[in-house]
């Protein structure tokens, strides 16, 4: 009996020890490659690392994200004319007191040094005066909205559009597979190549705009990528037409794992093709919803490939996201302390955003 | 009558799309057939979409002539191809300790893979990037040094991207679907876990393998953004940095360029026709597994 319990804990240790060893070289390198650069994200932004110095980086506290976070609003006014109008410069504008002196390192409001101008806004006729906003960092304010923008119209309607194409091609029609191939190929390609292909075309004697003035005469071409209204819309299609049939496919998956018989059984209840859907379709698609709906949110929130091929975050830094300026500080101008702590708020962001997910998903288990 | 128009409707629904992912992919394929003048005035015309006027090759013997192709296809191929066996043998080990033996810290280990799956690779680049500057080497040169940084050469490209959770994911899904008695009985015969491993568990898992060498290829030849910030000397250069030679006189020579953009899509479309099966499975099991 005694021996019987020996062996047994013999193969437990066996089985302990062998599992070590194939775990092995998969941890080490996890450890290495993705836990020790998270690590790094969230340190080195409390320094002021430097990418090819020769010389340790000093601790610098809180000072990156101060200036990355740092937002304040101070009011200017404009000297009021006799006859009550406020005051304009020779080109017909209000003419406030300069920013500047109240920006510079000597000034005499503290939170305001160092701090450049974001938005004026409650310009006030009666007082003369405008409130303005500055921020340490106007281009992360930029950036962040940037992100939500292209995040906030990507993943529904490429969620949406992905459905559809997905119930398009599980219908049993001729020649569907060809269908399901040509919406995935422009998945496979890279997004480089994609993002070169549609520059072509967005230019302002590309295809876009020339066969619109073949339709429109006097049609004026517009610079897609080089106007700020219209370079992060041109952006948002070229990103969904390109990723649209990735998860096309992945709703198909979802689709083929509802039983046919839950759609007989709703048939015969004398229900219509818009009742199948409600009922069985949509309920059935839950898990796949969920997933989808990360897996977009995080692929946007990390906008980065056809910014840097198109546009470098421009024009006026219209296209500018949060991995885009982490990488231009980090990377182009090598100051990995302030573009770690830019990853550091993305990577906060990405967490909060994916625990908002997985709370909704088990609210949908239950 | 009304299921017809339902048909009709869907037919010229999926007609439509096909047109709408087709025609980009159309006009890149076209235009590098046609001489840069040929190819400006065509487009914007039905012509552009159409092998016509005077159609020829020269466009791949220029981007042949201006730029290290080959070089640049090696390099890919290699880089892609250590990475995929190198993470074929690093992840499934991993998977099968995980999907199907007990030991210590086993949860502890999950949680981290799992936790590892939603972040975007673009987070870490930068930190990556400090890492492997400051990174210490051994190289061989007459003799055995320590040398500071990994980059401008192949390990860069190759060595953080062997182990990957999804990869481990995959594995571990798929060794969960074998039976348990499979183990058991090969236990019972004296057979040691490793022996299961190498001779049970992987010789089962083809559709696995072939998943997730699909899943490391296709990201490998796609790397554009880790081999601009590590890679400086031509010589250890992948295909997509190619690109950047076109960049010098933007504007000037588009039929090469769509030539390029040709030559860097063919291979992934080939490679997915083949393994169309390997692929729309794994996507598809993703979705529904996670």
């Amino acid at each position: 009996m005694q021996s019987k319990v020996k062996k047994q804990n013999a193969a437990k240790r066996a089985e302990n020890k062998t599992a070590r060893w194939l775990a092995a070289p998969g941890l080490i390198l996890i450890g290495i490659f993705t836990i020790i650069p998270i690590s790094l994200a969230l340190t080195l932004g409390f320094t002021n690392a430097q990418l090819l110095a020769p010389t340790n980086p000093d601790f610098t506290g809180l000072n990156n994200f101060k200036t990355l976070l740092g937002v304040s609003a101070v009011t200017l006014h404009a000297a009021k004319q006799p006859d009550g109008t406020c005051a304009v410069d020779e080109n017909g504008e209000i003419a406030y007191e300069p920013l500047r002196p109240l920006t510079r390192d000597n000034s005499p409001r503290k939170d305001l040094r160092g701090k450049s101008e974001v938005k004026r806004i409650f310009a006030n006729a009666e007082k003369c005066s405008v409130l303005v906003v500055v921020a340490g960092d106007p281009v992360f304010w930029r950036s962040l909205t940037n992100t939500f923008f292209f995040a906030l119209i990507v993943v529904p309607v490429q969620a949406g559009l992905a459905l559809i194409l997905a119930l398009l091609v599980n219908q049993r029609l001729r020649g569907r597979n060809f269908f399901r191939t040509v919406y995935f190929i422009p998945t496979l390609s890279s997004m480089v190549v994609i993002s070169m292909l549609w520059r072509f075309m967005y230019q302002q004697d590309g295809l876009f705009n020339k066969s619109i003035s073949n339709f429109m005469p006097g049609y004026a071409p517009i610079d897609w990528l080089g106007n700020p209204k219209t370079a992060m819309p041109a952006i948002v299609v070229l990103s969904i037409w390109q990723a649209v049939g990735y998860h096309m496919i992945i709703w198909l998956g979802g689709l083929q794992t509802i039983p046919a018989e839950l759609y007989e059984a709703v048939r015969m209840d004398g229900a219509n093709k818009w009742d199948e859907f409600k009922h069985v379709t949509i309920p059935g698609l839950r898990h796949t919803f969920v997933f989808i709906l990360i897996t977009i949110t995080i692929a946007a929130l990390g906008l980065f490939v056809q910014i840097n091929v198109l546009t470098q975050g421009g024009p006026l830094d219209s296209t500018s996201t949060l991995v885009f300026q982490s990488f231009t500080r980090g990377y182009q101008r090598q100051e990995i302390g302030y573009g770690s702590a830019i990853s550091f708020v993305f990577f906060i962001l990405v967490l909060v955003i994916a625990l908002i997910q997985r709370s909704m998903t088990k609210r949908l288990d239950t | 009558m009304k299921l017809n128009i339902g048909r009709f409707a869907s037919y010229f629904g999926a007609i439509v799309f096909t047109v709408i992912f087709a025609f980009p992919l159309v006009f890149m394929v076209m235009s590098s057939l046609k001489p840069d003048f040929n190819l400006l005035q065509d487009v914007g015309t039905m012509r552009s979409f159409l092998p016509v006027g005077p159609i020829s090759f020269d466009n791949y013997v220029g981007v042949y002539d201006r730029i290290p192709l080959l070089r640049f296809i090696f390099n890919s191929l290699l880089v892609s191809t250590i990475t995929v066996v190198l993470g074929l043998f690093v992840n499934s080990m991993l998977g099968f300790a995980l999907a199907r033996m007990e030991f210590r810290g086993k949860n502890f280990v999950f949680a981290v893979i799992i936790s590892t799956l939603i972040l975007p690779f673009e987070v870490l680049a930068i930190p990556l990037l400090y890492l492997m500057v400051k990174a210490p080497w051994i190289s061989f040169n007459g003799g055995f040094h320590i040398t500071q940084g990994i980059f401008n050469n192949y390990q860069v490209q190759i060595l953080p991207f062997i182990a990957n959770a999804v990869s481990v994911f995959l594995f571990m899904q798929y060794f969960k679907s074998l039976p348990k008695e499979l183990d058991e009985a090969a236990l019972v015969d004296g057979a040691s876990w490793f022996m299961i491993y190498r001779k049970i568990a992987m010789p089962l898992a083809g559709p696995a393998i072939g998943t997730v060498s699909v899943l490391t290829f296709l990201p490998m030849w796609n790397s554009y953004i880790w081999p601009v910030m590590t890679v400086q000397d031509e010589e250890f250069r992948p295909i997509m940095i190619g690109l950047q030679y076109f960049y010098v006189n933007f504007g000037t020579a588009w039929g090469q360029i769509m030539a390029y953009l040709t030559i860097l899509t063919i291979p992934v479309v080939i490679l997915f026709l083949s393994m169309q099966r390997f692929f729309v499975n794994s996507i598809a099991t993703t979705g529904i597994k996670g």
